[in-house]
């Protein structure tokens, strides 16, 4: 999925090169993500952002965690980390506040940030750490082989609940809403353009900024339940996805089979968390305060 | 190079040994820690968030210990030395980023105050029965480096020792404290700026065409970028080959772990410190480490009182062991005596490395005090008849 053109941007180029080639390791493939997988449509989206955004790219360091989508950070030509299973948010966290001028970026699964990570992703919000979260949602967890994760909805087959979930799941939008996040959008791997368009808004905000993707696991997740292969999961998020800019978050819960609800659901002001120490420290300290623009081990 | 004077409090203080301890992290350039509240460790730290934003710096406290111990990474990467402090509960979560930092090869250090185990276990008492954990608690092979300071004043010259061969190996240095040297306040001497060496990070000068990241130029540990500095590297948990990239073959795997293991071995002479003292006569010598080398010395010196040819044998570096040196012993003395905190760590290393020249004998203490030095005069005696 990573080959297609956007003739949009054809103007730019000869023709011959794959505008997005460029944020990639091309060395690095063939990636791992299986056909019809969403993964790679995210990352296209993706380098469309960083190319109409024109960010500094040496200042963008991309982190994910453990996971299909974590294996983003190993194909982009960024400085990239793949941490530990979970742990993505609290590594970005430690590299943004280490030096405030990387435009830091968390890619990562739905596993991987609201299971076994789940309290950094509420912590970092509620901090608002200024972090830009894509959280590929396929449903379950897919490189392990399909077990039920914590945004899997009711009534659908997976290796660990093989006659059907009933763990109730995550609604992610009204979870990181809650817990302080200053964006946030929901879109699917059908809708690329859009998706591209969140994730530029997404980089000029400051503050704790979520973009969930939903995108299919043909392989584990649409094959167990009989639901077709990754072109019919793209046909089922057109006809069922609904754009509501501006939703209510804890309307926005997914099921089986019902509304996907997508659009930018939350878009508000309130100060990061560089911004509240500063202006502590600053207060309390006065001139005693050093501030520094990064820290320096050399 | 020098220590940067901003963060050396030069001067003779009366300070705990946590307060000594993050007096040393700031000497040895720290501006970055994150951590998570653990008694009787907090102290490092609460004294941290108070001294660093006024030399130019960041404390953030983690909503755990996971997160603390990988937010440091972050901060390393993004070109702090960066620190985190615990005691037992919480170095149980962090054994993930230790294996992940000694992979990654982050240099960085993870202090340890330990109080007695296991689980929750004794918040506020000491205990020494971290040390095999230090060494062996994340899964897969790996060697990391661990100190043991017996005074204030050594966790703030160790602290800095710490940091140096973090920085030197590329490799997470364990700080084994213990509740009592963490709480005990004694005077501790910082010396002046320019008289404090501090090892500068190990960043490449290559261009970014020929840099690797995980390249190694026969001295086994990698040159290191900061990200933002243009290399665009990557980095990561999975075995990877010297591009960073991760490769799943036996050939990578064998190379990369053993070079992990190597680094470190290959200068275990040069790591491993200790303190000797009475050595050359002794029949019988003492090993410890920590809190409990101070109270040995008091059985010592009792032992020679009584005409027992005794010698101590202090470990301010217990891992890597310094097996060299108790074969050397081995060799000449009748016994070792072990005391610890715990019911028999360290001991087995010594009598591994004894390999049945000289007995051992184990001191063994469940932790929540210290031993009473009778009871390592009396195993003194008895090893001296041995």
């Amino acid at each position: 999925m990573l080959n297609i053109l956007d003739n949009n941007h054809d103007d730019a180029h000869d023709g011959t090169v794959n505008p997005v080639e460029q944020f990639l390791r091309s060395d690095r493939m063939p990636h791992i993500w299986c056909p019809g997988c969403g993964i790679g449509t995210t990352v296209n989206s993706f380098a469309h952002a960083l190319i109409e955004s024109k960010i500094d790219l040496e200042s963008l360091a991309l982190v994910s965690g453990i996971g299909c989508t974590g294996r983003v950070a190993g194909y982009v030509k960024l400085d990239s980390f793949h941490t530990t299973h979970g742990r993505a948010i609290p590594f970005a966290t430690g590299l943004k506040l280490a030096n405030p001028k990387l435009n830091v970026v968390v890619y990562s699964g739905d596993g991987d940030l609201s299971a076994i990570g789940g309290n950094h992703l509420i912590h970092a919000a509620r901090r608002n750490i200024d972090l830009k979260v894509i959280c590929v949602n396929n449903l379950i967890y897919a490189m392990t082989g399909g077990q039920t994760a914590p945004t899997t909805p009711g009534d659908v087959v997976t290796s660990t609940n093989p006659y059907g979930t009933y763990d109730p799941s995550f609604n992610l939008p009204y979870l990181v809403e809650a817990a302080g996040a200053v964006y946030v959008a929901r879109w699917t791997a059908f809708h690329v353009r859009q998706l591209a368009r969140s994730m530029q808004e997404m980089f000029a905000k400051k503050g704790f900024s979520f973009i969930e993707v939903l995108s299919p696991c043909p392989t584990l997740y649409q094959r167990r339940n009989k639901m077709g292969d990754g072109l019919d999961t793209m046909k089922f998020y057109k006809e069922v996805s609904k754009v509501r800019n501006g939703a209510a978050t804890k309307d926005v819960a997914l099921t089986k089979s019902g509304e996907i609800t997508v659009g930018k659901f939350v878009d508000r002001e309130r100060s990061d968390y560089r911004d509240l120490m500063h202006d502590q420290l600053v207060e309390s300290l006065g001139d005693d305060y050093v501030e520094t623009e990064a820290c320096s081990c050399q | 190079m020098k220590a940067d004077p901003h963060g050396v409090l030069t001067g003779t203080h009366f300070l705990d040994g946590d307060h000594a301890c993050c007096e040393g992290a700031l000497a040895a350039g720290a501006r970055f820690a994150a951590g998570y509240p653990i008694t009787p460790s907090t102290e490092v730290v609460e004294r941290f968030a108070a001294r660093v934003p006024t030399v130019g710096g960041c404390f953030i406290q983690m909503e755990d210990e996971l997160a603390a111990s990988i937010a440091l990474q972050g901060g390393v990467w993004g070109g702090a030395k960066a620190f985190t402090v615990t005691s037992g509960p919480g170095f149980s979560l962090m054994m993930e980023h230790i294996g992940y930092a000694a992979m990654t090869e982050t240099p960085c250090v993870f202090v340890d105050v330990q109080r007695g185990g296991p689980s929750t276990g004794l918040p506020t008492l000491p205990a020494q029965a971290d040390m095999m954990q230090a060494r062996w608690g994340s899964h897969g092979d790996y060697e990391i480096i661990a100190l043991c300071p017996n005074s204030p004043q050594e966790c703030f010259d160790l602290t800095i020792k710490a940091f140096n061969f973090a920085e030197e190996f590329r490799v997470p240095v364990m700080f084994m404290m213990d509740e009592v040297v963490g709480h005990m306040t004694e005077k501790v001497v910082i010396p002046p700026a320019d008289q404090i060496e501090v090892t500068p990070r190990k960043h490449t000068h290559k261009s970014v065409e020929d840099y690797l990241p995980y390249g190694t130029n026969g001295d086994m540990v990698p040159e290191m970028a900061h990200a933002g500095d243009g290399y665009k590297f990557h980095v990561t948990g999975l075995t990877h080959d010297e591009h960073g990239y991760p490769n799943m073959t036996p050939q990578v795997q064998d190379k990369l772990v053993r070079r992990l293991q190597n680094k470190i071995r290959s200068a275990t002479d040069r790591i491993c410190l200790f303190e000797e003292d009475r050595l050359d006569d002794a029949d019988v010598v003492v090993v410890s480490y920590g809190i409990t080398s101070r109270v040995a010395q008091r059985a010592i010196d009792a032992a020679r009182d009584r005409g027992l040819k005794v010698g101590k044998l202090r470990l301010i570096t217990a891992w890597p062991f310094p097996e060299k040196k108790i074969a050397d012993l081995a060799a000449h003395v009748k016994a070792f005596v072990v005391p610890e905190l715990n019911l028999g760590q360290m001991v087995h290393e010594v009598q591994r490395a004894a390999n049945g020249q000289a007995k051992t004998f184990a001191v063994s203490h469940a932790g929540g005090g210290v031993h009473n030095p009778d009871e390592i005069l009396n195993t003194i005696v008895e090893a001296s008849r041995c």
